[in-house]
């Protein structure tokens, strides 16, 4: 079944100047993509090739120029209000940033239990309870729910982020470089996270991502973009095999495992 | 140039914490070569940025360095002698370290000021450093702003900034992280080059054992403030001596599905 | 993560460092005990601060009067009491006047954006460029004198500071990403706008106010010291002013009292303000943090 769809989209963006002439950037051109239920997909490219700009079309957090976005069969653009939230709460994001993507001023509390109140519709006492499973869920202690972001490490917040976009029970999580700020190890538990999440839940993942690593270890299916288009798409295969040039180039450009000198 | 030894021992970082001094950087000694990349490695939070900022006396508010002492060639010296002189220094985000409404060139001319260089021969040495950095189209880089350049093109510019002190030695604070892999891989093949042709001394600091095996001729662990293992890159890899490091080590190779940990490299 | 750019230990974990300095509680205990005076004053006074005695004018301070009596033989420490009251009450509508302009207007042309944005601040702008003075002088003489026109005049000359404030913080975070990250999670706008924007903008919007106080209060006064605020039996500290102008050469006191009060009055709040900036100030904060 389709969870979500890109039908020939396109992205433009304008940079205004003072002295009138503005400048159109095309960031997105005719990207078509589908993403099943309970598959684990990776975007790949580098940075600036329009990934993470595709990612906010497929959440509806920016509307295309040309093409659609298809949730199901309908077009994000035709949502009524009810059917946004529930496409909001099939669909969630987990950003690259954690310490950006959380209000400085809220609780731990505070942020998990956002979608819960506005998406789920639970309150109270019962929300209290779905927090602290949430938190248990994603590996922290739900005594850190009264904290505050500037008191948890980078991968703890991360975990926060998870949990909170956990809280609507999704279909599909789009994780945007979401463990690329992380060390190794943390990214390492990061996905071992992700896949014992996707075991339980069956969610599906968009893994964006420019690391060729990662996406060896934890998809099944790659994306290729480069320069705002898809260049290729591929099961995965060990070692993976890609055929186009940015992704021949991207597979160039990954780390040897071990030193080469003598 | 003469191979110079930059030494760095008993280094201590403290801070206050809930009222209590608090170490984050125990005794650490250090000890860099001309001609030889460095790596410190270690988890984030182990204290490994922090230990080059103490080195250099540029530890964020909050923190001092409570002991420790820098030596070049056996002569112990002030931080602020080694600053910019002896040691450069190239940061993680290169957007954040350039003033924005500012253009290349100004930044280039700040940093010769900084070093106490006269008008002439400015324009040569500014050259000379942007090529060796791989940004061959000299004049028009100079005139662009941070916003107008990529991440990758700011690495370089950071490190023609680094060169055109000619300082011996360079802190390398995490330079890839935050660069895709296609221009860490560049960032990574300069470095190596410059530490052929200059004889630079590298310390570079980074969690990825993927940059180590590529670039590192040497190898410190940290892990909670302290080294706690050292030597050579091979060593490091193949005869993992503490479980921090073995570690480090494992969770790297895991991301290579196609190589069992035992297989020796080529 | 470097663990240069994100300090290796929670930043909230402060050290002892009290919340306000030293001048900023004296500052604190002075605006404290004003605004008491102002509330409580009417219970505190001595005497009927109207009441008159034609006997008993212009004396100096004795036991029964502590600071004197005017021109009509009525108590001066009384009509500084009750003038409190009038002061700060003025200047709390005036600010909550402001506030709620301020808020509003620079909130929508924020989160707005776009057309709306640009004729809202260009519409800011104008008012900005009026001087509160003249302002308040157009006003009277379109609508008589009288409190309630003094007070539109300084909110509106004022407002326009605020609405600039808080819609350059509503534009530098409605992109970033916990603002992304709430409309992902159900949040509607208004709600955004209330939670995670309007309490980002609220440490530079409560130095800005209290800074303010003592401005408007020199304003409120000022103003009725000219005659076109409050009028002559009320007790105020302009009118006080005004009224003991005509005795400056001969009963100095007179003027020093209200003039004295005013100065502490204005001092402290700007003292107080001085204070939470220092606290508040991100940059600064950040120092204390560690």
């Amino acid at each position: 079944m389709t969870l979500l769809s890109a039908r020939g989209v396109s992205r433009i963006y304008r940079t205004f100047s003072l002295v009138g002439a503005s400048r159109a950037k095309r960031v997105l051109e005719d990207v078509s993509l589908d993403i099943h239920a309970g598959e684990t997909v990776a975007l790949l490219g580098r940075s600036g090739c329009g990934k993470s700009t595709l990612a906010r079309l497929l959440t509806g957090l920016e509307r295309p120029d040309a093409g659609e976005i298809l949730f199901g069969r309908r077009s994000l653009a035709s949502l009524g209000k009810e059917e946004m939230r529930s496409f909001r709460q099939a669909v969630q994001m987990v950003f690259q940033d954690s310490i950006g993507a959380v209000d400085p001023r809220s609780t731990v509390a505070a942020i998990v239990s956002e979608p819960l109140r506005r998406l789920v519709g639970i309150d109270g006492e019962d929300c209290r309870r779905a927090v602290a499973g949430l938190l248990r869920r994603v590996g922290l202690d739900p005594a850190e729910a009264d904290k505050l972001p500037a008191q948890m490490s980078g991968g703890q917040l991360q975990r926060v982020c998870i949990a909170r976009a956990l809280a609507p029970r999704p279909k599909l999580i789009i994780l945007d470089e979401a463990v690329s700020n992380l060390d190794l190890n943390l990214q390492i538990q990061m996905l071992d996270l992700f896949q014992t999440l996707r075991r339980e839940t069956g969610v599906a993942y968009l893994f964006v991502t420019h690391d060729l690593r990662l996406v060896e270890r934890f998809c099944s299916r790659v994306i290729v973009m480069d320069d705002g288009r898809v260049r290729e798409e591929a099961e995965i295969s060990r070692p993976l095999e890609l055929s186009s040039p940015a992704g021949r180039a991207l597979r160039a450009a990954v780390l040897p495992a071990m030193p080469m000198r003598v | 140039m003469t191979s110079r030894c930059l030494e760095i021992s008993g280094l201590t970082v403290r801070t206050m914490c809930d009222g209590r001094e608090r170490e984050l950087v125990s005794g650490v000694d250090l000890a860099l070569e001309g001609g030889e990349v460095l790596a410190l490695v270690g988890a984030s939070g182990s204290g490994k940025s922090m230990t080059c900022a103490a080195a250099l006396d540029v530890l964020p508010p909050g923190t001092w360095r409570a002991g420790g002492t820098v030596e070049l060639d056996g002569q112990v010296r002030t931080a602020r002698e080694v600053r910019g002189a002896y040691v450069a220094t190239i940061l993680q985000n290169p957007r954040s370290a350039f003033n924005p409404v500012r253009t290349m060139r100004s930044h280039a001319h700040e940093t010769l000021r900084a070093l106490g260089m006269g008008r002439s021969g400015r324009n040569a040495r500014v050259e000379a450093a942007m090529i060796d950095a791989g940004l061959e189209d000299v004049p028009r880089i100079l005139a662009l702003h941070p916003f107008e350049m990529s991440g990758g093109m700011l690495q370089r510019m950071m490190v023609a900034l680094a060169l055109m002190s000619e300082a011996p030695f360079l802190f390398a604070d995490e330079p890839t992280t935050d660069l895709d892999l296609i221009v860490q891989r560049e960032i990574l093949d300069l470095l190596e080059r410059l530490k052929k042709t200059r004889g630079l001394g590298i310390l570079l600091v980074t969690h990825d054992m993927g940059v180590v095996a590529r670039l590192a001729d040497r190898v410190a662990v940290m892990d909670a403030g302290r080294i706690v293992e050292t030597g050579p890159v091979m060593d490091v890899f193949h005869r993992p001596a503490h479980p921090t490091t073995r570690r480090l080590v494992d969770a790297h190779l895991s991301l290579y599905p196609t190589l069992s940990p035992a297989e020796p490299a080529t | 993560m470097s663990d240069l750019a994100l300090p290796e230990k929670p930043a909230a974990a402060s050290g002892r460092r009290p919340w306000l300095s030293l001048t900023g509680r004296f500052a604190l205990a002075l605006a404290a005990t004003i605004i008491a005076v102002a509330v409580f004053g009417p219970w505190l006074t001595p005497h009927d601060p109207n009441a008159m005695d034609l006997t008993a004018r212009l004396d100096g301070p004795s036991a029964a009067h502590w600071l004197g009596t005017d021109h009509l033989g009525r108590d001066i420490l009384s009509r500084l009491f009750v003038g409190a009251r009038v002061s700060l009450g003025s200047v709390a509508v005036t600010l909550s006047l402001i506030l709620a302009l301020g808020i509003g207007i620079g909130g929508a042309a924020g989160f707005l954006g776009g057309r709306t944005d640009q004729v809202i601040m260009r519409c800011a702008d104008v008012f900005l460029t009026f001087p509160t003075l003249v302002l308040a002088l157009f006003m009277v003489g379109m609508l008589g004198t009288g409190l309630v026109n003094v007070v539109i005049a300084i909110a509106l000359s004022h407002w326009a500071w605020y609405a600039r404030i808080v819609r350059g913080i509503v534009l530098s975070l409605k992109h970033r990403d916990f603002i992304l990250a709430s409309r992902l999670a159900g949040t509607g706008r208004l709600r955004i706008f209330w939670t995670h924007l309007l309490p980002a903008t609220m440490s530079q919007l409560v130095v800005l106010a209290t800074l303010d106080i003592g401005h408007i209060m020199l304003h409120v006064s000022g103003l009725s010291f000219l005659g076109l605020g409050i009028a002559a039996p009320t007790a105020e500290w302009g009118v006080m002013l005004n009224d003991a102008r005509q005795f400056v050469w001969t009963e100095p006191h007179l003027m020093i009292w209200p003039g004295l009060a005013l100065f502490i009055s204005v001092m402290a709040f700007n003292l107080l303000g001085d204070a939470i900036r220092d606290r508040l100030d991100p940059h600064l904060r950040m120092e204390h943090a560690h």
